[in-house]
């Protein structure tokens, strides 16, 4: 029986003419629609009224910051994720980094503008919640929360 | 490949051959644009599309062409076959998650940090999906070309999986941003939808016997064994892929290399085998056949598909690795984490080259056939 219902011969009999295929098509199509737009008019709301704020992020997308770090786990994987830098390392630490480079990170030469402006974007994305795994408890039914 | 393999399904010309010329010009002019931005340093954009946004107009325009084309040159859209809906839908969505991943240029997307995160990661998950239906498509009509039985591409079934991909393409891309500070049920959503791919692996593992029947019959057949590895890399990729849509195993998996083996696996597994199928198919049909070159490509062959192996295999090794660390207790440098990553790594390059001469020995003799078949013509 599991097998019937994987290979799917349980609908194998099922009539799927063009009506069927366009309904399906159509009920899909709205309902992702519906939900796109939702998701765009419900975005979450953050107290960002401060002009630096997207002038922090375009440097960060510039200077193509995320091929090398994360931001709540997506980027690059050569450098830490830097989502919550900000509180943990603090300003003067971050800025050091930014000014000189390390080893592996390159002197971005980047002017003092460029780092205030950086220093804001982490300062943000900070606030917004927390990236470490460890902060998240697992549900029996396999959903996480924090 | 979509637009030549659309000439044989409906036995006509293409609406516009200049249309085609003009989009594969758009392409090749914003390629090269692209490659001078990043190797001046020019950036601007974001993960996957780094090169500043004015190359983002041309590749719209191109796909606008490529529409406008594909949709001209079907002369019903009545009992069409799967993959001419798979290809529709491709083309479709992926102009329309495109256009989506760029809302970041209005400053009502971009200053919401969150959610600005939220849109570029629906935008990009559904882009893979729209990706995959182009490529799946043609793999489904090679295989019906393969196997002459053109009941398959018509049938309930071809069209049940269909809508289970385009349903995954649409929400289940929410597994990419679980972590996320975002309404919950984002992920509720995502984790549902995703859970309904577990039909088509199991299809895979209950149809297997089947598959090796058929498998031991085409063999011989060059762009057939190209999609058998194909296959096993879907067996591979979508296993992994639903573990990782499971949150409770995505939040250790979450930012770590296995999410890399995971991409790895479908662009170079499944993705590059496939094209690299239709190509084969392609030469064979319009050139001439491969036989003096089987060995080679045989060769070739065996050589990427282990080596892809042993190269995901190291990718996940880092992950789990890293995984660890990022759960421990007590944590060392992120340096120190690296550097203890460096076996996977040295393994990882070692397979990389391995598998780009694998690639190559498959990809010469045929670009070798083509060029010769240009001149003769």
């Amino acid at each position: 029986m599991i097998k019937d219902i994987f290979v799917l011969n349980y609908y194998s009999g099922m009539e799927f003419n063009e009506k069927n295929k366009i309904l399906t098509a159509g009920i899909l199509l709205l309902t992702f629609t519906v939900y796109s737009f939702h998701l765009y008019s419900s975005l979450p709301r953050q107290n960002l009224a401060k002009a630096d704020d997207s002038n922090g992020k375009l440097v960060w997308q510039e200077k193509n910051c995320i091929s090398c770090h994360q931001i709540y786990g997506l980027g690059g994987y050569l450098g830490p994720d830097l989502t919550n830098v900000y509180s943990t390392k603090g300003p003067e630490y971050i800025k050091a980094f930014l000014k000189t480079g390390t080893v592996v990170m390159p002197n971005f030469k980047l002017s003092d503008k460029e780092i205030q402006e950086l220093l804001g974007y982490l300062k943000n994305i900070d606030q917004t919640g927390k990236a470490d795994p460890r902060t998240f408890t697992i549900s029996y039914n396999g959903t996480i929360k924090q | 490949m979509v637009l030549s393999y659309l000439r044989s399904v409906t036995g006509k010309k293409l609406y516009s051959f200049k249309l085609a010329y003009i989009h594969l010009l758009v392409f090749i002019i914003s390629t090269l644009g692209i490659y001078f931005a990043y190797i001046s340093g020019n950036f601007g954009g974001r993960e996957y599309w780094e090169f500043p946004p004015f190359f983002a107009v041309l590749i719209i325009a191109g796909w606008i062409l490529f529409l406008i084309n594909f949709i001209s040159s079907l002369s019903s859209f009545r009992n069409q076959p799967v993959y001419i809906w798979m290809w529709m839908t491709g083309i479709i969505f992926f102009l329309f998650t495109y256009l989506e991943s760029y809302l970041w240029v209005i400053p009502y997307f971009r200053k919401n940090l969150i959610g600005d995160l939220l849109i570029q990661w629906k935008s990009n998950g559904s882009m893979v999906g729209s990706w995959n239906m182009l490529i799946y498509g043609s793999s489904i009509f090679l295989m019906e070309k393969i196997s002459g039985n053109k009941e398959t591409s018509q049938s309930s079934i071809a069209f049940i999986l269909y809508f289970t991909g385009l349903f995954n393409l649409m929400f289940n891309w929410g597994h990419h941003i679980y972590t996320l500070p975002t309404a919950p049920y984002v992920q509720y959503i995502s984790y549902a939808v995703s859970m309904t791919e577990l039909f088509i692996i199991g299809r895979i593992i209950f149809n297997w016997k089947k598959t090796l029947d058929t498998a031991q019959k085409n063999l011989h057949i060059l762009s057939y064994r190209l999609l058998l590895s194909a296959d096993i890399w879907v067996f591979l990729t979508l296993a992994l892929a639903i573990l990782m849509s499971i949150p409770g195993i995505n939040v250790y998996t979450h930012g770590t290399h296995i999410t890399v083996a995971h991409t790895m696996g479908a662009t170079i597994g499944i993705n590059s085998f496939i094209l690299l199928a239709t190509i084969t198919d392609n030469s064979e049909d319009n050139c001439s056949n491969l036989l003096h070159y089987h060995k080679i490509i045989n060769k070739g062959i065996w050589i990427s598909n282990i080596s892809l192996l042993i190269f995901w295999c190291s990718l996940i090794g880092a992950g789990i690795k890293k995984a660890i660390w990022q759960t421990a207790e007590v944590q060392n440098s992120f340096s120190m984490m690296m550097q203890e990553l460096k076996p996977y790594f040295i393994v990882f390059m070692a397979a990389g080259i391995s598998l780009a001469i694998g690639l190559f020995c498959i990809i010469f003799p045929l670009m070798k056939m083509k060029i010769s078949c240009i001149f003769k013509k």
